[in-house]
């Protein structure tokens, strides 16, 4: 067998992936599920304190700060090893897919709240001046005026971002989640051929190139009429 | 001697500071229904913080406003509902830059008098109609000059109907050839019969359009009376020196 030869065996070879694509399709199922949720619910978390931060309060501002911050140092790993490894010492059992689930969430809320917050106090205070002269509640001010321009410029860091810790689902592997790389990494043991995770590495380039995409496309679709 | 109705805005007293500097210090203003009342001073005066106190967007440190019999500063006034009856126009227009025209005028008329969709975008059209600005009514704040902005902001003060306008520097950001066009919305508005408090340097609109001209430096009202009174024969000499400097110009 030539080096090339060798090459196309080990990486593409089309019987190990025919005979392990339906393991990968499940764990590109599983990831997608994995991904949606903690999209939803970092995003809307991220949203959420951003949201409490700007009434001010300083005590929960102190709050809301610290959880951000530490979730914004922490690697996600670690998170994940420590709900993992570390909950069930506390009594509480969780599964791979919720601890990668929750620490992943974590760590979106955190990376969105800050930009959230960059967003809504970019706005010009003069938009608050003028909404509530007419009489505008704080919360409209906020709902109808402040955050729909804020949401506009956060789109570009927020998609970035929200893409880089999807990705991160991978992680999961590490905790027994048989997502793309888990179940990629599970066929390339039982087959002793690396081929398997050239599959998983189409999967992810098959999810995400759409969702890079879609996040350009929402950039167009949201920018100012001129 | 027929008998003087209350004033629509009664100030007294205002203090406000910030941090050590007291930027108001004890200021009194009472404006007439139907009044102009033109508010003139150096920059640094106090003349602006002493508007934006009459819809508490600044809040006095000490004093009261009774705006149409309710007083702003007490904690149980619903301000919101006071807000309402004060229009504000500001230096820098501060339009929604995401909503047309129409919607920007549309907005409070929904959400804070609770009309109707048809029913607010009819009294738009009207409002935005009477600063001139008919045409533009789906134009987005960025695809309109500055003048035709500031005109949209007048409008979507006056589609609720105040009682009193608040002019906070309405010409100062625009180019000269478009401050005409605000002015003469203003003297529209002032024939109409509308209490209107300006804080301006546009000196000749004062004299011509003014009952009352009030004259703040360093945080007090040093005097106040008819523009020919002011302009012409001045008591003070701080307002004799700020006159002698504008006329110059």
């Amino acid at each position: 067998m030539g080096g090339f030869e060798s090459f196309l065996f080990s990486f593409f070879n089309l019987k190990v992936m025919a005979t392990y694509l339906p393991l990968v399709a499940k764990g590109f199922g599983l990831t997608v599920l994995l991904a949606l949720l903690i999209v939803l619910c970092g995003l809307a978390l991220g949203l959420a304190l951003a949201v409490l931060r700007s009434f001010g309060v300083r005590v929960l501002n102190w709050g809301i700060i610290f959880v951000v911050d530490l979730f914004r140092a922490l690697p996600p790993l670690v998170i994940i090893v420590l709900l993992f490894f570390g909950l069930p010492a506390a009594g509480i059992t969780v599964s791979g897919f919720a601890a990668t689930w929750l620490s992943l969430t974590l760590v979106l809320m955190a990376f969105a709240e800050e930009i959230y917050w960059a967003g809504i106090t970019a706005v010009p205070k003069g938009q608050w001046e003028a909404a509530r002269s007419t009489g505008l509640t704080f919360l409209q001010t906020l709902r109808l005026v402040v955050l729909p321009q804020a949401l506009r410029i956060t789109i570009p860091p927020l998609t970035n971002r929200t893409i880089a810790i999807t990705k991160g689902t991978a992680l999961g592997s590490v905790v027994g989640v048989a997502e793309i790389l888990g179940a990629s990494q599970s066929a390339m043991s039982f087959s002793a051929n690396p081929s398997a995770l050239t599959l998983g590495a189409i999967a992810y380039l098959i999810l995400f190139i759409p969702v890079v995409a879609f996040g350009r496309w929402v950039e167009t679709r949201f920018a100012w009429k001129r | 001697m027929p008998t003087t109705p209350p004033p629509i805005i009664d100030a007294r007293g205002l203090w406000k500071r910030f941090g050590n500097l007291a930027v108001l210090k004890g200021v009194d203003l009472s404006v007439a229904e139907r009044e102009l009342v033109f508010i003139i001073g150096p920059s640094g005066s106090g003349k602006s913080t002493l508007l934006r106190c009459l819809n508490r967007l600044e809040e006095p440190d000490d004093g009261s406003i009774q705006v149409d019999g309710i007083e702003l500063l007490d904690p149980k006034t619903d301000i919101n509902a006071v807000r309402q009856r004060i229009g504000m126009v500001f230096q820098s227009f501060n339009l929604y830059p995401h909503m047309t025209a129409r919607q920007n005028v549309m907005l409070a008329l929904r959400k804070v008098l609770g009309k109707g969709k048809a029913e607010a975008s009819e009294i738009a059209a009207r409002a935005l109609d009477r600063v001139g600005l008919g045409e533009r009514m789906e134009h987005y704040p960025a695809q309109l000059s500055g003048g035709q902005q500031q005109r949209v902001a007048i409008a979507r003060a006056i589609a609720l109907e105040p009682r009193v306008m608040l002019f906070d520097e309405p010409t100062s950001a625009l180019d000269p050839e478009l401050v005409g066009g605000v002015l003469n919305v203003m003297r529209e508005l002032r024939q109409d019969g509308m209490t209107m408090v300006v804080v301006s340097h546009e000196m000749a609109f004062a004299k011509a359009a003014a009952d009352r001209v009030v004259f703040m430096a360093d945080g007090e009202k040093l005097e106040e009376g008819p523009p020919a009174q002011i302009f012409g024969e001045p008591q003070h000499e701080r307002t004799r020196a700020f006159i002698r400097q504008i006329d110059r110009h």
